[in-house]
């Protein structure tokens, strides 16, 4: 039994069967990827995890609870944490604050209405953004507006954020998407580190076949909506489904 | 000082020095001058520079902070009036329990209506707000007229019951008049100076210590935690919610917050002069609320009252002067050219102040996004360059993002 459990997750848009029978199962501390051709439907079932998406049918269990039903925030309390395809962090604020957020968010829960002491006074909150910033290597741009940031520094922050709450599932929506090569190996690099250091599970979704192949312990292949394989790294670049399916695509 | 960083402390030191010599720096022409007519000084005037900075300060907790533009803040400032009235009424000539009411009413108001509003965001909340308050409006006007006094609006009367001041209105024939434990707020006294008056108003005083304190609450609220989440609502409200934390509380919050400064505003009015009517609650003051905080800077600190300044000075300066005043003023020039000149002036003057506030806030908008306040620190910047670098200017912007 692994931390996150799908069983017969369906999923249609009008005509169109984004998810059919979708069955996933992702062990405690592991690394597992989910590849598949664009509209494959990675993303659709990466919302039916977080509460951005209801499915149509089938069950979602986290650490033996449902997570269907539940809203974003209430979710994200249960101990999942999410990377967007697109960046999204506050633009507005300072990186440090960015990072602050997530902090407050661990330690006080959905809502507290804290409106009279000043952020500052929060000592172990600063202090804990400032270190998570450390370990991210942004220490130094902590004063600045995050929407100013690199691509590759946006990302490294989101993560950062995600890492914050000390997440047990991190789900990373194809977190090296639009990158140069040295920033993807940068991130790959970040996630290894992030792997080393802590017990987290880590659901990857990613087109890049390097960084699969460098960080992924299982790999699921999703076509039109429903696995075709599920097997290790090893197993999935000589399957000849999986070359059908993808990787002759892609070459 | 007062549990605020540097910068704030002085920024509230300033608007305290600024408020409490009002009636001085208002009053800058002497009498019987030409220029007396641009003299700001007197009570009344005065005591809606005050009461329309909280007014505005609340509304930029709301807007200024998470973005949701709201439409229909008069009806919080109307139904603070009401309650005030009602308590001068039924209770009390003493200002403090009015206002108390205005701002618990207001209060309860704001949180029946931002529940269902907030349900929205953007243009649709907007309008969610402006339907609610032309609702309280057309109420207050017709079917509710037992509380409103529908038309005429709520006024004293001689046989009010005044359950604590029983013995005082037995004594005179007159209506009482609001006070705080006996100090009248309509008294003033004046100082003579030359040929210079300065009017010193207790109402005003009493009104202007409300709006320091709303202020200094309004500092702390920008500074805290909570003002914190509220920007990032503003800023990205997805990132928030897959970050665990529940958006809707804390947007309810801050509409909650904002529509007491509202009622606040609205119990001050009413204990200024104390009758109330449902006009209080027509869209176009919550518009006027809208601009006071867009022309002096959104989501800046001192940008709101700057603005509730600026426009409730146009109002009543601007508008009094007529083509008689203008004649007076380029007398000196030859007869053809002194018509020609009043002629071009006379429409952004007198009734005309509307199109002369139109242009400037069309000015401000397109020029200086960010207000007033943006203005006052770009002249800054220019008194400065050669000093600092201009690094370690931007990068004390990124982090005191509302100043
Ligand atoms: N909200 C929606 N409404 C309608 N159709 C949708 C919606 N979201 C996704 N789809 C469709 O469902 C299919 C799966 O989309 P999804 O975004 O999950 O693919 P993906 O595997 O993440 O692809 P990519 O690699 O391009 O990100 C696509 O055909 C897409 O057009
Ligand atoms: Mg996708």
């Amino acid at each position: 039994m692994g931390i996150l459990d799908v069983k017969n997750v369906n999923k249609r848009f009008g005509g169109l069967q984004a998810l059919g029978d979708v069955n996933l199962n992702v062990a405690e501390n592991s690394v597992h990827a989910i590849i598949g051709p664009n509209g494959a439907g990675k993303s659709t079932l990466l919302n039916c995890l977080v509460g951005k998406l209801i499915p149509d049918t089938g069950s979602v269990m986290f650490d033996g609870q449902s997570v269907l039903g539940r809203k974003p925030f209430e979710i994200n309390q249960m101990g999942i944490s999410r990377v967007f395809q697109t960046p999204e962090i506050f633009g507005d604020l300072s990186v440090l604050e960015n990072m602050m957020i997530p902090c407050f968010a661990k330690r006080d829960g959905a809502f507290e209405l804290n409106a009279i002491s000043s952020v500052g006074s929060q000592t172990d909150i600063v202090e804990r953004a400032e270190q998570m910033l450390e370990e991210m290597n942004m220490a130094d741009k902590r004063h600045m507006h995050a929407a100013a940031l690199s691509r590759g520094d946006k990302r490294r922050l989101e993560i950062g954020m995600c890492l914050s709450q000390e997440p047990r599932l991190l789900l990373l929506d194809e977190p090296t998407a639009g990158m140069a090569r040295a920033d993807t190996n940068n991130t790959i690099d970040l996630l290894k580190q992030i792997k080393e250091e802590r017990d987290i599970t880590i659901a990857i979704i990613e087109h890049d076949m390097h960084v699969v192949f460098s960080l992924a312990e299982r790999i699921t292949v999703l076509a039109q909506g429903t696995p075709l394989v599920e097997d290790t790294p090893e197993n999935i670049k000589g399957h000849p489904k999986v070359r059908e399916a993808y990787l002759g695509e892609s070459a | 000082m007062l549990g605020l960083q540097k910068k704030d402390a002085s920024l509230l030191l300033l608007v305290f020095a600024l408020t409490m010599l009002a009636p001085f720096i208002l009053n800058p022409f002497p009498e019987g001058s030409g220029w007396a007519q641009f003299n700001a000084g007197y009570p009344d005037l005065m005591q809606r520079f005050v009461i329309f900075g909280i007014f505005a300060i609340g509304f930029n907790i709301l807007f200024g902070l998470t973005g949701y533009l709201s439409f229909g803040h008069a009806a919080f400032l109307g139904v603070g009036s009401y309650s005030a009235v009602w308590m001068f009424k039924l209770l009390s000539m003493n200002v403090i329990p009015a206002i108390a009411l205005a701002v618990i009413t207001s209060g309860l108001f704001a949180l029946l209506i931002g529940f269902i509003s907030l349900r929205r965001s953007g243009i649709y909340f907007s309008i969610l707000t402006l339907a609610f308050a032309q609702m309280s409006f057309a109420l207050a006007y017709s079917v509710l007229t037992p509380i409103t006094g529908g038309e005429t609006g709520l006024q004293l009367a001689l046989d009010d019951p005044r359950i604590l001041d029983s013995i005082s209105a037995a004594a005179g024939g007159n209506i009482p008049v609001p006070s705080l434990f006996g100090i009248e707020m309509r008294d003033s006294s004046e100082w003579s100076v030359g040929s210079w008056v300065f009017t010193f108003n207790n109402g005003y005083y009493f009104a202007a210590f409300i709006m320091l304190c709303s202020f200094y609450l309004s500092i702390r609220i920008f500074r805290s935690p909570f003002g914190l989440m509220l920007r990032a609502v503003k800023s990205n409200q997805q990132r928030l919610n897959y970050t665990g934390l529940n958006t809707r509380p804390y947007t309810l919050a801050a509409f909650v917050i904002s529509g007491m400064y509202a009622g606040l505003a609205g119990g001050l009015m009413a204990a200024m002069d104390p009758l109330a009517g449902a006009e209080r609650m027509f869209w176009t003051a919550s518009g006027e609320v809208v601009l006071m905080t867009i022309l002096g800077g959104v989501g800046t600190l001192i940008g709101p009252v700057l603005g509730a300044g600026m426009i409730k000075y146009m109002e009543n300066i601007l508008s009094k002067i007529n083509s008689d005043i203008l004649h007076t003023w380029f007398a000196f020039l030859p007869d053809g050219l002194e018509d020609f000149i009043v002629t071009i002036i006379y429409p952004f003057i007198g009734k005309g102040w509307h199109l002369t506030l139109g242009l400037l806030f069309m000015m401000v908008v397109i020029f200086l996004p960010g207000g007033l306040v943006e203005g006052g620190q770009k002249i800054a910047k220019l008194f400065k360059r050669g000093k600092k670098d201009d690094d370690g200017a931007k990068a004390a912007d990124a982090t005191t993002p509302a100043e």
